[in-house]
C-alpha cells in the first residue's frame, strides 16, 4: 500500500484506530513505549499492525552521542522491528544519553566533521542491527551554538550519502528553529536533499511562557504557516508519507483524522 | 571544543542554575519528561498525595535519581524507597508500600506472555507428589505483603477513579496484594501473609512442601489449601 498521511497513535485511540479504514492510512508510535517483554500494550500494537502499516519512531538512541548507542536499547529496538515489521523506522539528529543517564529530550550539538563521523558510525551500526534503512529527523532548535562546521541540511545530506540512511523532514521543526534562531524556513526547505526524503512530520507548536521562543510542543493543531511550508515542499517533492504528530493534549481520534485529511488538500490552502 | 567536552558542558548546564533562557527550555523539557513519566507510573500515589504535591516531590526525586533507561515506563524503581525516607511525608507511612504496588503493576503489565497453569492442573496428584511439585510463578505475577499497613485497600481504592468510598472505613492492619495477568489485563486480589510466603518460596525454587512450611512460618493459622487454590485460580503460576 502507498502511504499517504498517518497519525500518531496513542493508547486511548487503539480501538478506533483498529476499526478505521482509510486509503493510505498509517500510524506512528514511539518505539520506546513498546519495548516490553509482552502484555497488552504489545498485543494492541500487533493488532493495529495486522490492519494498518506502522512506523516506529525512536526518540532515545542518542545517535549524536559521543559513543555508540546503548547496546541493550538497540537490541530491544531490533527485536521490536522484527516483531512489528514496520513500514518506516526513524530516529533523530540529536543526543539524549551521557554517562549512563537518559535525558528525555533531543539535545543539540555543534555539527563538526568529528560529530559527523561519530554519527555516521552510529547510524551504520543501527542499520546493521536492524537490517534495514532508517530515516533521520531534523530536531527543533532553541539555542544558537558556536562551532558548527556544517549547516544542518548539508550535515543531513552527508549522513545520507555516507550511510545510505533516509531523511525525515519535520516541517514544524524547520519553522520553529527558523523562528528561534533567526533562519529562513523556505530556504531550508529549498536546500533540503529531497532525493533522500522518506517521511514528513507536521505538528503544532506553542509560544514559551517566559521567552520569545516557540516550543515544539506537539500539543496543538498544525499551524497555517507550517501548512503553507508543507505545500511549498510538496510542489518540489510530490506526495510523501506525512505524519500528523500529536503527543500532548491529544484530541479525539476523529479530530486527528480530520487534520490528516488536510494533508491531502494542501492545494486548497489560502 | 571536542564533541565529548561539549556534551559534558551541556549536561552541567542542564543541571545548573538558569543561564541562557534557551537552556531553561531544554532543562524544563527534560525535567517535565521525567516527572510526567513518574506521574504516569505512580497513579495511586498521585491520587493519595494530590497532583501538585506529587509533582513537587517527583522533581526532588528526578534530581536525586534521574532515569538511566529510556523506557520511561520502568522509571522510578527507587521512588518508593525515596518516599519512605522523605521526611515531609512521614505522616503518610503507607505511601512507600502504595508506590511499590504501582511499580509492581507496571512490571506485571509489561512482563512476558506465557500460559498460566490451569486451576485444576494439580488435581489427582497424591499428597507426596503434590509436595514434591516445584511451581514457577507466572512472569506477570507480582505480590507484596505489608505487616502493619492496609496498603492493598489504599492502593486498590486509589487505582479505581470511580471509588467514592475514599479512605474511610479502612481496617488499619497489615495487608497484601497479588497482581496477575492470566489473560491480557492485569487483575488483583488481596493476599494473606501465608499465601505471599508460599508464592515467594515457590519463586525461590522450593518444592510445594517447602513452600507450605514457609507459609505456616509466616502465618501459623494459614489455610494452605485455600492459599494454593487462590494462587491457581488467579493464574499466579506458569504452565510447565
Amino acid at each position: 500500500m502507498e502511504l499517504t498521511a498517518g497519525v500518531s497513535l496513542k493508547p486511548q485511540h487503539f480501538d478506533e484506530a483498529e476499526r478505521t479504514r482509510a486509503d493510505g492510512l498509517w500510524f506512528e508510535v514511539h518505539a520506546e513505549n513498546y519495548m516490553v517483554a509482552g502484555g497488552p500494550r504489545l498485543a494492541w500494537l500487533e493488532r493495529i499492525r495486522s490492519c494498518h502499516p506502522v512506523s516506529l519512531h525512536g526518540v532515545a538512541l542518542s545517535l549524536a552521542g559521543d559513543g555508540p548507542p546503548d547496546a541493550a536499547h538497540l537490541q530491544r529496538l531490533a527485536s521490536l522491528v522484527r516483531r512489528i515489521e514496520p513500514a518506516l523506522v526513524s530516529e533523530h539528529l540529536a543526543w539524549s544519553r551521557r554517562e549512563g543517564v537518559y535525558f528525555p529530550d533531543l539535545l543539540p550539538f555543534p555539527r563538526t566533521t568529528a560529530a559527523l563521523h561519530r554519527m555516521a558510525a552510529n547510524i551504520e551500526l543501527t542499520q546493521q542491527a536492524l537490517g534495514r534503512r532508517i530515516a533521520i529527523e531534523n530536531p527543533s532548535h532553541y539555542l544558537a551554538l558556536d562551532g558548527h562546521e556544517w549547516s544542518e541540511v548539508d550535515f543531513l545530506h552527508e549522513l545520507a550519502v555516507r550511510t545510505g540512511c533516509g531523511l525525515l523532514l519535520d516541517v514544524n521543526n524547520v519553522f520553529v528553529s527558523a523562528h528561534n534562531l533567526g533562519g529562513d524556513a523556505l530556504a531550508y526547505l529549498d536546500a533540503f536533499p529531497v532525493a533522500h526524503l522518506m517521511e514528513v512530520h507536521l505538528a503544532g507548536h506553542s509560544p514559551d511562557a517566559h521567552t520569545p521562543l516557540l516550543i515544539d510542543s506537539h500539543d496543538a493543531p498544525v499551524s497555517s504557516e507550517v501548512w503553507r511550508l508543507y505545500r511549498h515542499l510538496l510542489a518540489r517533492t510530490g506526495p510523501v508519507p506525512t505524519l500528523i504528530e500529536r503527543d500532548d493534549r491529544v484530541p479525539a481520534f476523529g479530530e486527528l483524522l480530520a487534520e490528516r485529511e488536510l494533508a491531502g488538500q494542501v492545494d486548497a490552502l489560502p | 571544543m571536542t564533541h565529548p567536552a561539549f556534551q559534558q558542558g551541556f549536561v552541567q548546564a542542564l543541571r545548573g542554575a538558569p543561564g541562557h533562557p534557551a537552556m531553561a527550555v531544554y532543562r524544563n523539557t527534560v525535567v517535565k519528561g521525567c516527572i510526567d513519566a513518574l506521574e504516569a507510573n505512580f497513579p495511586a500515589v498521585v491520587r493519595l498525595g494530590g497532583r501538585d504535591w506529587f509533582r513537587s516531590v517527583a522533581a526532588l526525586y528526578v534530581a536525586a535519581d534521574p532515569p538511566r533507561d529510556a523506557r520511561l515506563f520502568t522509571y522510578g524503581g527507587g521512588f518508593p524507597a525515596f518516599l519512605g525516607r522523605f521526611e515531609p511525608a512521614a505522616e503518610l507511612p503507607y505511601l512507600e508500600g502504595v508506590a511499590r504496588l504501582d511499580h509492581l503493576w507496571v512490571e506485571s503489565h509489561t512482563a512476558a506472555d506465557t500460559v498460566a497453569l490451569r486451576p485444576n492442573a494439580l488435581a489427582g496428584l497424591t499428597p507426596e507428589a503434590l509436595g514434591d511439585c516445584r511451581l514457577v510463578p507466572h512472569p506477570a505475577a507480582r505480590w507484596l505483603w505489608h505487616p502493619s499497613l492496609p496498603i492493598a485497600t489504599l492502593w486498590s481504592r486509589s487505582r479505581d477513579a470511580d471509588d467514592a468510598a475514599g479512605l474511610g472505613h479502612i481496617a488499619w492492619s497489615g495487608e497484601g496484594l497479588l497482581l496477575t495477568r492470566p489473560a491480557q489485563a492485569v487483575q488483583w486480589c488481596s493476599l494473606t501473609a501465608g499465601c505471599g510466603a508460599l508464592l515467594t518460596a515457590c519463586a525461590e525454587g522450593q518444592t510445594l512442601a517447602g513452600a507450605a512450611a514457609a507459609a505456616l512460618m509466616a502465618e501459623p493459622g494459614c489455610d494452605l489449601a485455600a492459599a494454593l487454590s487462590l494462587l491457581l485460580t488467579q493464574g499466579a503460576f506458569a504452565a510447565a
